[in-house]
C-alpha cells in the first residue's frame, strides 16, 4: 500500500484516540446488509513494474501517430508540442492543486488563468474570455445556451452544416428538453455556409447564428458575408466556432467582423490528441455579454496592502451560489490544459503562432496542388482552405485508408462516418509537422491507389 | 507558532509579472523547421480580407523567460504535493506519478479519436477494462465513460432519467434535492429541463423519510442524493429511500462525489441506486490540476441501459473491441469523441495498482483519518451534527464566533501554519462550516500537526482574535478585495501604451 502511509502501529494509536477497537466499527452507520463480506472481484494489486508492462503491452496494440505519418484532423490535430510545455505541467504545484478558491495561496493558478484569458482575447479579437470549458463541443453548446439566455423571447438557433457534426450532436443532446430549436443552414457549392439558406431561416425567433471557420470541410468562411446576411435581424448574436485553433494565427479574428462570441477547441495549442481528451474548450465574448458567461472567470484586484493580485470573480453566475438558476452547471473545468495552452501560446508568441499557421496553410496548399494533378481525385470545394482538404475519389474511402495504412500512412478521416452519401469522401489534414517528403509520398501513394486496379 | 514561522509557502516570492510584461520585441521561444515547399502566392490561397497581418499584443519571449516565469508562478501555489490539503468533498489525495507516466506512453497519447477501430484496439481495451472495473465497484450492469466531469455526469444521468420517463409516457416535472446537496445538483437538473424542489435535512443531517414519502408524487422524476452526504454522514435509510421512489415510479440518482468513503465496503447497486456518477479525480486519484480536467463516468441500472450516451464500448466474442453508435433510444452524445481518455488511463492505472484489496483499504483509512481528526478537534470546535462521520467531518465556528472570529478567519490563519484550509463555503445548512477531509494518504504525524495548528488557532481566537482576523500574514498576497474585482471587472491584460 505505497500510497497509504500509516502503519498498523499508527492505526492502533489512532483507534485508541477515537475510542474504537477496530476500523470496522467506524462503518457501523452503513447497514450491515449493505456491507460487502468479500473483496471486489478485481485483479490483485500491481507493482509499478507490472503496471508498466501491462500498459505498454496494451498501447502496442494501437497504431499511434508516432508509428505512422498521420493526416488525421476533423477536429483533432497532430501539432508540435514543445518539450517545456509538458515539463512545466508536471510541476506538482500546478498538477496537484485544486480550484483556486483560496486566492492567497493560489496566485500561481489564478495568474496563469488570467494570462490564458488574455491570450484568448488577443487571438479572437473579443474582450472577455472564460477560464476554460471542457472541450470544443461543449464550449459550442455553452455558447448557444448563453445566447439563448441573453435573448429570452427567442427560441431558434441557425447552425451551419459546416459546424463539426459531433458538436451539433452534442448540442442536440443538451437542448432535447429545452425550448430551443436547432435549424441547419446548408453549404453552398463552394463549401461555404449558404447565405440564402441562412436568409431562409431568419426570422424574429432566431437568437443566434453559428458558423465554423475553417469549417468541417476545411473551408475558410467569410465572416463579413455572414454578418451582412444577418445584420437585418436586430439583436441576433453571431457565434464563430473554431475547431482548429492554430488557424487563429493567420485567419482574421471573428471579433473584427461583428461576431460577438468565439468558441472552440484549444487542442492545437500544445495538447496531444490522446484519443480525444482531455482537451480545452474556449469561449470568448464581447464585453456586454460578460455577466451571461458560464463557468469561471479570473479578475484583477488588490490585496489589503495594495499589491496587485488575482481572484475568481463574478461568481454570482455560478452553480455554487445560484444553484438551479446558475448560468451553467460547470464546476470542474480544464485548468491544467488551459495552463498547457497558456505555456504554448506564450512560447510561440506573436510570430511563432503566425509561423505555425503559415506553415499549415502553405503545406496544405502544396498538397492541394499536388492532388489536383491526380486523375480520379476530386476536391469538391475550390474556396480558400486553411489546413484541411475535402477529397473525393473513385474508390471507397474506408478501403482506401486501409490500403494507405499498409503503407504506413494514416490517410484521412472517411466522411461516411458522418454522411451516408459520402462513401468516397474523406478529410486530409496537414500541419507544421509534415515535411515535403511526407506530402509527396502521400500524393504518390494516393495516385498509385486511385489509379491502380483493385 | 513554530510551524507558522518555518512554513512560508513562497520562498520569499510575492509576485511575478505577467508573461506579457516579460515581452521584448524580437525574442523567440521556438524554432520551426524551414518551410520546405514552394511558397504559394498568399493572396491567391488566402485573400487579404480573410487573414490578419499580425497578432497585436501577443508576447515575444524566449524559452528561458517561459521556464522561469512559470516556475516562479508555481511557487505561488499550495498543492497536495506540499502537504495536507483537507478540502472537504474535494478529496485531495496523493497523485501517484506512475499514472502520469502511463498516460504519456506515445502509443496512448498519440492516438487520434477518429482512427479506424482496428488501429486503436489498445485504447478501446483500456476503456473496456476500466468500465468493467467500475461496474464491479458500482455493482451496476453498465457504465458510460463519456462524461468529463462530475457535473457533466449529473447532466448525463438526469437526461437518461428524462428519456426513460418520457418513453413510459410522462417525463414528469420535478427533481427532489436535499438542502445539503452540491450546487451542481440543482444546476444540472435545471439544465436538463427540470424544476428543483428542495428537501430539508433532519436534525441528524440526513433525509427525513416521512418528508420524502409526502414529497414524492407522480410529478417527481427523481431524487438526487449524495451518499454519504456533504456532512460525511451515511444515509442509513438509503434502501427505504429507493423503495419510496421506486413505488412512485421515480428514480434514485446518487451523486458519487464521496464514493471514496465506501469503495470496496458497499456498492451503490445494492442500495437501490439507479444512476451514479463517480468523480474519478477524487476517488481514483487523478490530479485536480488547479481545477481540472476531471472525468465523471456514470453507472446505471438495467432499466436505463438503452438511454446511455453514444457510443458505448463493446467487446466481441473474439476479444476485439468496437464502438456502438447504433443505439436508437440513446440520449445522444454528451461530448465530441470519447471523453477524457487521458484521465481515464490515470484512473485505471490507480485501480490496477490498488487492486482488489487496496481499494477497500482506501475507504478504511480515509474514514479512520477523518475520525481521528474529529476526535482530536471536538473539544476545540463545535460539532453541529453528532452523527457518525465517514471520510469527512464538519465543524462550525459557533464557539469562535463569540469572539467575533469566523470560519473565513480561521481558514486564512491556517495558511500561516502551512496548511490549505478546509472547505468553508459548504454545506449551506451549517452556518460557519469547516468541512475537513484528510483522505487516506496522510500519515498520522501530518494529521497531528494539522490538529495542533487548529487547536492553537482556537486558542488564538480567545486570546488574540485580531491576529486571526487579519490573517494570513505569511502568504504571497494577503486578503484580497474581492468586491472590487466583481464591481470593476478587469478580465484581461491591456498593454498601457
Amino acid at each position: 500500500m505505497r500510497f497509504i502511509p500509516n502503519s498498523s502501529e499508527d492505526i492502533r494509536e489512532m483507534l485508541k484516540t477515537i475510542g474504537k477497537s477496530s476500523i470496522n466499527e467506524l462503518f457501523e452507520s452503513i447497514p450491515a446488509e449493505l456491507r460487502l463480506d468479500a473483496p471486489l472481484d478485481l485483479p490483485p494489486p500491481m507493482s509499478e513494474i507490472e503496471l508498466r508492462r501491462w500498459f505498454r503491452g496494451v498501447a502496442d496494440r494501437n497504431l499511434s501517430g508516432d508509428k505512422a505519418v498521420s493526416f488525421l484532423g476533423a477536429g483533432v490535430y497532430h501539432h508540435y508540442q514543445p518539450a517545456c510545455v509538458d515539463q512545466l505541467l508536471l510541476r506538482g504545484e500546478f498538477l496537484t492543486a485544486y480550484t483556486p478558491y483560496q486566492p492567497e495561496i493560489s496566485q500561481g493558478t489564478l495568474q496563469t488563468i488570467f494570462e490564458y484569458q488574455t491570450h484568448q482575447s488577443l487571438l479572437t479579437g473579443l474582450e472577455v474570455a472564460n477560464a476554460s470549458l471542457y472541450d470544443g463541443s461543449t464550449a459550442f453548446v455553452e455558447a448557444v445556451l448563453m445566447t439563448s439566455r441573453v435573448r429570452r423571447n427567442t427560441s431558434k438557433v441557425i447552425v451551419s452544416r459546416g459546424v463539426h457534426p459531433e458538436y451539433v450532436e452534442t448540442l442536440r443532446t443538451y437542448v432535447q428538453n429545452l425550448d430551443i430549436e436547432v435549424v441547419m443552414a446548408d453549404l453552398d457549392d463552394e463549401g461555404r455556409t449558404s447565405l440564402e439558406s441562412i436568409a431562409a431561416h431568419l426570422d424574429e425567433a432566431v437568437f443566434a447564428v453559428a458558423v465554423q471557420s475553417p469549417n468541417f470541410f476545411g473551408v475558410v468562411e467569410d465572416y463579413d458575408a455572414v454578418r451582412q446576411a444577418t445584420e437585418q435581424q436586430e439583436g441576433l448574436i453571431r457565434i464563430a466556432v473554431i475547431a482548429e485553433a492554430s488557424s487563429l494565427g493567420i485567419l482574421s479574428p471573428p471579433g473584427a467582423h461583428g461576431f460577438q462570441i468565439a468558441c472552440g477547441e484549444g487542442q492545437a495549442w500544445g495538447i496531444a490528441p490522446q484519443f480525444g481528451g482531455p482537451f480545452v474548450g474556449f469561449l470568448v465574448a464581447a464585453d456586454e455579454l460578460k455577466r451571461h458567461m458560464p463557468g469561471r472567470l479570473v479578475g484583477e484586484t488588490v490585496d489589503v496592502d495594495g499589491r496587485r493580485a488575482w481572484v475568481l470573480t463574478l461568481a454570482s453566475r455560478e452553480q455554487h451560489i445560484r444553484r438551479g438558476k446558475a448560468t451553467s452547471n460547470i464546476c470542474t473545468n480544464q485548468a491544467l490544459i488551459a495552463l498547457a495552452a497558456n505555456i504554448y501560446l506564450s512560447l510561440m508568441g506573436k510570430d511563432g503562432l503566425r509561423e505555425v499557421a503559415m506553415q499549415c496553410l502553405g503545406k496544405a496548399a502544396y498538397l492541394r496542388r499536388r492532388l489536383e494533378r491526380i486523375e480520379g481525385v476530386e476536391m469538391p470545394y475550390s474556396s480558400p482552405i486553411y489546413n484541411e482538404i475535402f477529397v473525393r475519389t473513385s474508390k471507397n474511402a474506408d478501403s482506401l485508408m486501409e490500403a494507405m495504412e499498409k503503407r504506413g500512412i494514416l490517410g484521412g478521416v472517411p466522411l461516411a462516418r458522418y454522411f451516408d452519401e459520402e462513401k468516397n469522401g474523406f478529410l486530409v489534414a496537414v500541419t507544421e509537422l509534415h515535411t515535403r517528403a511526407d506530402l509527396d509520398r502521400y500524393a504518390d501513394e494516393l495516385e498509385a491507389l486511385v489509379g491502380g486496379a483493385e | 507558532m513554530a510551524r507558522a514561522e518555518k512554513s512560508s509557502v513562497t520562498q520569499g516570492l510575492t509576485r511575478e509579472s505577467l508573461i506579457f510584461q516579460h515581452s521584448r520585441t524580437g525574442r523567440r521561444g521556438y524554432r520551426l523547421p524551414e518551410m520546405d515547399v514552394e511558397e504559394a502566392n498568399l493572396d491567391e490561397i488566402l485573400p487579404a480580407g480573410l487573414r490578419r497581418e499580425s497578432i497585436e499584443g501577443e508576447c515575444e519571449v524566449s524559452e528561458v523567460d517561459v521556464i522561469r516565469h512559470f516556475t516562479r508562478l508555481s511557487k505561488l501555489n499550495v498543492s497536495i504535493d506540499g502537504g495536507l490539503y483537507p478540502l472537504g468533498s474535494c478529496t485531495m489525495k496523493h497523485n501517484p506519478r506512475i499514472n502520469e507516466e502511463m498516460a504519456r506512453i506515445p502509443g496512448l497519447a498519440l492516438t487520434h479519436p477518429l482512427q479506424a477501430e482496428r488501429q486503436v484496439q489498445g485504447s478501446l481495451e483500456i476503456l473496456w477494462t476500466l468500465e468493467q472495473s467500475l461496474r464491479e465497484i458500482f455493482g451496476l450492469p453498465k457504465v458510460t465513460l463519456q462524461p468529463v466531469a462530475g457535473a457533466h455526469g449529473e447532466l448525463t444521468g438526469i437526461l437518461m432519467i428524462h428519456k426513460a420517463l418520457e418513453k413510459s409516457g410522462n417525463p414528469r416535472k420535478y427533481i427532489l434535492i436535499p438542502d445539503s446537496a452540491h450546487g451542481t445538483n440543482p444546476a444540472s437538473a435545471a439544465f436538463a429541463g427540470y424544476d428543483v424542489r428542495e428537501l430539508k435535512s433532519n436534525s441528524r443531517g440526513t433525509l427525513d423519510l416521512d418528508l420524502l414519502e409526502k414529497e414524492v408524487d407522480e410529478d417527481v422524476a427523481a431524487l438526487m442524493i449524495t451518499v454519504p452526504n456533504t456532512l460525511g454522514v451515511f444515509e442509513s435509510g438509503i434502501r427505504e429511500i429507493a423503495d419510496i421512489l421506486h413505488r412512485k415510479g421515480a428514480y434514485l440518482y446518487c451523486d458519487g462525489a464521496n464514493l471514496n468513503s465506501f469503495v470496496g465496503i458497499a456498492r451503490p447497486g445494492e442500495m437501490g441506486i439507479d444512476v451514479i456518477h463517480s468523480n474519478l479525480h477524487k476517488t481514483f486519484s487523478t490530479p485536480h490540476g488547479g481545477g481540472g480536467p476531471g472525468a465523471g463516468p456514470v453507472g446505471v441500472a438495467e432499466s436505463l441501459i438503452p438511454y446511455l450516451p453514444t457510443p458505448t464500448v463493446e467487446r466481441r466474442d473474439d476479444g476485439t473491441f468496437w464502438l456502438d453508435a447504433d443505439r436508437p433510444e440513446s440520449i445522444g452524445r454528451m461530448r465530441a469523441f470519447y471523453g477524457n481518455f487521458g484521465v481515464l488511463v490515470r484512473a485505471l492505472a490507480y485501480i490496477r495498482t490498488m487492486g482488489d484489496s487496496g481499494l477497500r483499504r482506501v475507504a478504511e483509512i480515509a474514514v479512520l483519518n477523518a475520525n481521528y481528526i474529529r476526535a482530536r478537534l471536538r473539544d476545540s470546535y463545535h460539532l453541529p451534527y453528532d452523527a457518525p462521520s465517514l471520510h469527512e467531518v464538519v465543524f462550525s465556528d459557533k464557539w469562535q464566533s463569540k469572539h467575533d472570529v469566523h470560519t473565513l478567519d480561521i481558514a486564512k490563519r491556517l495558511m500561516d501554519f502551512g496548511f490549505h484550509p478546509p472547505t468553508i463555503y459548504f454545506p449551506l445548512i451549517v452556518s460557519g462550516a469547516l468541512m475537513i477531509e484528510p483522505t487516506e494518504t496522510e500519515p498520522k504525524e501530518e494529521l497531528d500537526a494539522f490538529c495542533d495548528a487548529m487547536i492553537a488557532i482556537a486558542k488564538e481566537c480567545e486570546e488574540n482574535p485580531e491576529l486571526v482576523k487579519t490573517a494570513p500574514h505569511t502568504t504571497p498576497v494577503r486578503r484580497l478585495d474581492e468586491a472590487r474585482a466583481a464591481r470593476q471587472p478587469i478580465l484581461s491584460w491591456q498593454n498601457p501604451v
